[in-house]
This record gives C-alpha cells, structure tokens and sequence, in this order.
C-alpha cells in the first residue's frame, strides 16, 4: 500500500465508502473461513494421543489467544498513529478495537478453562500462558473503563491512547514476570524456531480458523468504526444548533 | 526582578480559536499585547473568557491559530481559584511559590496586606483575604505579562484599589495585564474587548 | 532544583497535616493485614508462611487508594496550572510529585513493617528480606500509580478507575516483591534474583512513568 492511501483512508468520506464495500467481504471471508475451520477442526484432524477428542477445543482458543494479543498490539499502534501524527480515524479505530480484543481475551480465557477442566480436572489452573491473558484482559477493561470516564472525547481520546501505549510497553513485562512467577508451562509449539512441531494435519483447521478471526476482526472494526462515525457525525448536527464561536471585539 | 529593571515582554495572538468540550467558541482573535498594556476582556458568562484566557496563559492548545510570547516564562495565570493549599498558612503557600517562581515572598506579601494574617492557615481566611493570597501570587512571580479571571470578585473596595495600584506600578515598570472581569475596573489607558457571539 | 525539592517538601507536609492521606494510607494497611488474619484463622504458624504476599498485597492496596490525592486535588484548586508553567521539564515535576508520594506512604508502610510483621511471629534477621523488598519496590508502585492519577486528575471520584488502570501494571511488582520476600524468608537461592527483577522494574518505572505522567498530565490542564 502506497505511504499516501493511509492518509486517503482518513478521510471519513472514502473510508466509508471503502468499509461499506469492504465489509461484507470481509464477513463472508469469516464465516466460509469458520466454516472450513470448524469442518476440519471437529471431522477432519486427528485426535491428540494424549488429549483425546479434547484437542479439538485449540482450533478456537489458541487463535483467540493470539488476537487477544494481535488486538491489543492493534490498539496501541492506532493509539501512537493518533498521537504522534493525529490520525483522524486512529483514535477511532484504537477505541473500537478495545471491546472486540476484550471479547477475543474473553472467549480465549473461557476455551481455555473449558479446555482445561478435562486435561487438569478444574475449570482453572494458574498456568503461565492464561494468567497472562487474564492480566490481558484487566489491561482491556482499564482501557475501556477510562474512556468511559472521560466525558470530553478529544480528551479522552489523547489519555486512552497514553496507557495504551503504556500498557503495550507493559504487556512482555508482565507477560515475563507471570512466566518467571510459573516456570511449569508448556513451550510455545507452532512459532517455535526449527518450525512448526505439532502435526500437519492439526495446522489446517488452525489456519482457517485464524483466517476466520482476523477477518471476524475486520468486520466487526468496520462496523463499529461506521457506527462511531455515524454517532459522532450526528453530534455535529445536533451541535450546529449551538451558537457559533463568540469573537473578541473593541469597544 | 530589581526593581529598576523594565519588562520588555510582549504576546500576540494570531488568528486564534479555542474549543471547550470538543466544540470551537471563540475564534478569529487578534491581540497584540506591548509592555504598559492593559487590556480587559468583558463578556457574558459562558462566552469563554477563562478558556481565551488559558490559551493565552499557555495552559490550553489552542483549536486554530497561535498565541506567540517573546518570552516564554514571562506569563503568571491567576484564575478564579486562588491555587493555594488550605491547610498551609498563608506564609508556606508564599514560601512554596517562591520557590517555583525563584522568588521572594516579603514584597508581595506586603502588597497585599498579607501580614495581618501570615500565620494562618488559608482555610481559616475569609474570602477576601483568600483572593488576596491568589493575587499576591501575581506579584511574587516577578512575571511580565499577567493574566487574571476576576481578579477583584469578592474584595471590598479598598482591596479593590489597592488591586488597581499594584496594576498601575506593574505596567509602569513594563509589565501587562490582561483580564477578565465583570465588575468595574480602573485601569487607565485600558483597552477593552467584548466577546460577542 | 529548589523547586522540586519544595514539591517534595509541599506534598510531604500536605499528606500529614489535617486531611492528607499519610496515616489513614498506613492505617488502611494495618487493617487489612488484621483482615487477613481473621479470614485465615488464629493460626500463627500459617500466618508466618503467607506473611510475605499478605504483607506485601496489603502494602499494595495502602498505596492503591492514596493515589487519588497524587493530582487530582492539585488539579481542583489551580496549583496544578501553577507546577505547569513554572516547570522546566513537567517529566521532573511529576518525578517528585511521585517521590513525595512514596515519601508519604511507601516508606511509611515499609517503616511500619517491622511492627506489623511481630503478628506475624516474623523479627530480628528474618525482617530483611521482607523490609529490603519493600525498600525497593514501594517506590516502583507510587511512580506507576502516580502516572494513573495523572491520567485521571481530572475526574471527581476517580479511585475505583485508577486502581482498575493500575492493578495489572502492578502485577510484576507484585510477583517479584512478594516473590523477594519470601524466597529471602525461606532461605532461597532465587532470593537475589528477584530482589534485581524487583529493582528493575522500579527503575524502568522511574525512567518511563514520569515521561507518561507529563504527557497525561498535558491533557488535563485544559
């Protein structure tokens, strides 16, 4: 993408043009994307020789885990996007993006404990990786709880992004200081240097189903990001009522 | 700043707009302020002369335009609240200004009339005396251009005057003012500008 | 530098006199480590194994709730305009803004620690682990804290918010203090290592925190 297009993006006019065509596709590429996943996922793999039929449950917790993450690096880069250039549709998409990562964190975590009962007989365990993620998702809900708060939106818009940043920064931190507080996890398995070691015909329905959420993602952005717009776009209207700007003159 | 020394600062205000809650209300301001200048800024309430008054203090991004100082640490904000801390006495809230300011406390505290009441504590003050303290800030910062809301609500008459003098000698060593205010203001040789819708 | 150092010295005096948060902050920490006492049970020997993570949890929390008097008051009343246009560099101002606030309560909880931890049946050497910990990370705590209540120094009741905000930035504070504490208590080899993570971490919040306070801070003149 030519370094001018972000910027033609901005614009509210062409970027909903472009989202209005853009996000049907992008649901549809979910839900054929979903669809090949779950097929493959639930008839088409094979059973783990340890974990049984239960493996199964990966192909829908190890992708919301990554875009719980892959969200989360989303909202900061649209937060340093509408900070440092003042991107207009950067705060946008930053505060859009926080509900729909905290809904990614939220069904990781939830897959994660449903996973969980069987392979360690309680919904919950203090495994490195998931109190990880938990933290993630405190790190969403403060800052969504702190837009909320700010009733000014250009003011808010400037806060939020400053923690998300902060917490962007924060995120390997914590994410070492949990792995160090429990050393007893299992090592990463498909992004491991050497390549992937499960097996083949487990990567499949692992690829669909991340191709299913990042174009779920998509989607989902669009249309809160046109909805946004729209409320903001009503606001003005509402506000031209108002009387104009007051002017300093000599008496 | 000795007394001898003159102030040489000057602002100008190009072409500028300010919003409050996302939405602009004041625009197209065009000020030039000089050494000696006074100028006093009237308007209805909710017009947006604190939030003016704030871009100018350098304390507000402006919306549009700027606001350009030849001296940037030459500005002192005096808003409603009087900025200092109630449960110290008049004279550590001096003492703690001084200290940011890299000033003295006794001139400015003598300006005021502060003495009576030095070793109280704000909270126990009235308000008359309180504003006193948030003006004698003014003083003590040694700064060119003051900028101030509604210096005298709340003074009685004389602390009014003794206000209006204090800003006569400032602007005869060099110094300038601009303020909002509702309430009548001597100052000779003032300019003052409404905010008109 | 006369001007932070009187910061401190404003900040310090306003915590303890009438209304400051000083003493209700290590009151507050007293009560809970009396809290999670009732909760375990008079059991004084498994007191003594979790005295660690209750201890440093309840310093944690003490801090917690202080940290809405860090700007917002300054914020209400002016003096907040006053430190931005007679700083040089607000970075620095948010600096001793944080260090008074350390100065004020975590180095007061630290100071109390050695009585608190006599409930406990922790004294005499088995305190260092505890105390250095505490020496060390209280001050991570106020620099990260201070920069949420400079994200929120423009809102009334803002307490809840800010400790929702700072609680997960806490988190490897809290992992490596309390993890200090008690492999220091246990006679652990990892003792010095978490004791460097610890310090660290309080460092990296020294260096990064006031930047993003002065930032936060920026936004909430207006």
């Amino acid at each position: 993408m030519a370094a001018t297009s972000l910027y033609e993006l901005a614009n509210p006019v062409r970027f909903e043009r472009i989202a209005a065509r853009a996000f049907p596709v992008s649901l549809i590429a979910a839900a054929l994307l979903g669809a090949f996943g779950l097929y493959f996922a639930l008839f088409n793999s094979p059973a783990d020789y340890q974990q049984g039929e239960t493996v199964r449950i990966m192909y829908v917790h190890v992708p919301a885990a990554w875009m719980a993450m892959f969200c989360y690096s989303a909202m900061a880069i649209s937060s340093i996007a509408g900070f440092v250039w003042k991107h207009p549709l950067a705060d946008v998409a930053a505060k859009e993006t926080a509900p729909i990562g905290a809904a990614f964190t939220f069904l990781a975590l939830f897959t994660g404990s449903l996973w969980g009962k069987p392979m360690w007989g309680a919904w919950w365990a203090w495994d490195a990786r998931l109190t990880s993620v938990l933290i993630l998702f405190f790190l969403y809900l403060g800052y969504m709880a702190l837009w909320r708060a700010i009733p000014d939106k250009t003011r808010a818009a400037k806060l939020a992004a400053i923690l998300a940043i902060v917490g962007f920064v924060n995120v390997p931190i914590i994410k070492f200081s949990v792995d160090w507080w429990n050393s007893l996890h299992q090592p990463a398995s498909v992004l491991r240097a050497g390549g992937p070691s499960i097996h083949a015909d487990m990567l499949t329905p692992l690829f669909f189903t991340i191709g299913a959420y990042v174009f779920g993602y998509v989607a989902l952005l669009l249309a809160s990001m046109r909805n946004e717009l729209m409320a903001r776009r009503l606001a003005r209207m509402e506000s031209a009522s108002a009387p104009s700007p007051a002017s300093l003159v000599e008496r | 700043m000795p007394d001898a020394a003159r102030y040489t600062v000057t602002l100008a205000a190009c072409d500028l707009a300010v919003a409050r809650g996302g939405r602009v209300i004041v625009d197209g301001v065009n000020l030039a302020i000089e050494p000696g200048d006074a100028v006093v800024i009237r308007g209805p309430n909710g017009a947006g002369k604190t939030t003016l008054l704030r871009a100018f203090a350098g304390l507000l991004t402006p919306a549009g335009g700027e606001v350009v100082v030849s001296d940037d640490r030459q500005r002192v904000f005096c808003g409603v609240l009087n900025a200092g801390k109630p449960t110290l006495t008049v004279n550590e809230n001096l003492r703690f200004w001084a200290a940011l300011y890299g000033a003295r406390v006794a001139a400015a505290r003598a300006a005021l009339g502060l003495e009576p009441v030095e070793h109280r504590p704000m909270r126990e003050l009235s308000t008359g005396y309180q504003r006193r303290l948030g003006l004698a800030r003014l003083v003590l910062s040694g700064r060119a251009i003051w900028i101030v809301d509604e210096p005298t609500a709340g003074l009685d008459a004389a602390s009014t005057t003794a206000f209006e003098r204090l800003l006569a000698e400032h602007r005869a060593r060099g110094g300038a003012a601009i303020i909002a205010t509702h309430e009548p203001l001597d100052a000779p040789g003032a300019r003052t500008l409404e905010l008109q819708p | 530098m006369s001007a932070f150092f009187a910061i401190i010295a404003r900040d310090v005096a306003l915590a303890f006199r009438a209304g400051g948060g000083a003493l209700q902050a290590v009151s507050f920490f007293a009560l809970t480590i009396v809290l999670f006492a009732l909760a375990v049970g008079p059991d004084l020997a498994l007191m003594s194994d979790i005295a660690a993570p209750v201890l440093w949890t309840s310093a944690l929390l003490a801090t917690l709730i202080s940290l809405e008097q860090v700007y917002r008051p300054d914020r209400e009343d002016g003096s907040l305009d006053v430190l931005a246009e007679t700083s040089d560099v607000l970075a620095l101002t948010a600096f001793a803004k944080a260090t008074a606030h350390w100065i004020s309560t975590g180095l007061l909880l630290t100071a109390a620690t050695p009585i608190l931890a006599l409930l406990f049946n922790i004294e005499g050497p088995a305190l260092w682990p505890l105390l250095l910990s505490l020496l060390i990370g209280a001050p991570g705590l106020s620099l990260i804290g201070s920069f949420a209540a400079a994200l929120t120094a423009a809102l009334p009741r803002a307490g809840l918010l800010i400790a929702i905000i700072v609680s997960p930035l806490y988190a490897p504070i809290l992992i490596f203090g309390a993890g200090a504490a008690s492999a220091g208590a246990a006679g652990d080899p990892q003792y010095g290592a978490n004791l460097a993570l610890l310090g660290a971490s309080s460092l990296f919040a020294a260096i990064f925190s006031p930047l993003a306070s002065a930032a936060a801070l920026r936004f909430n003149l207006d």
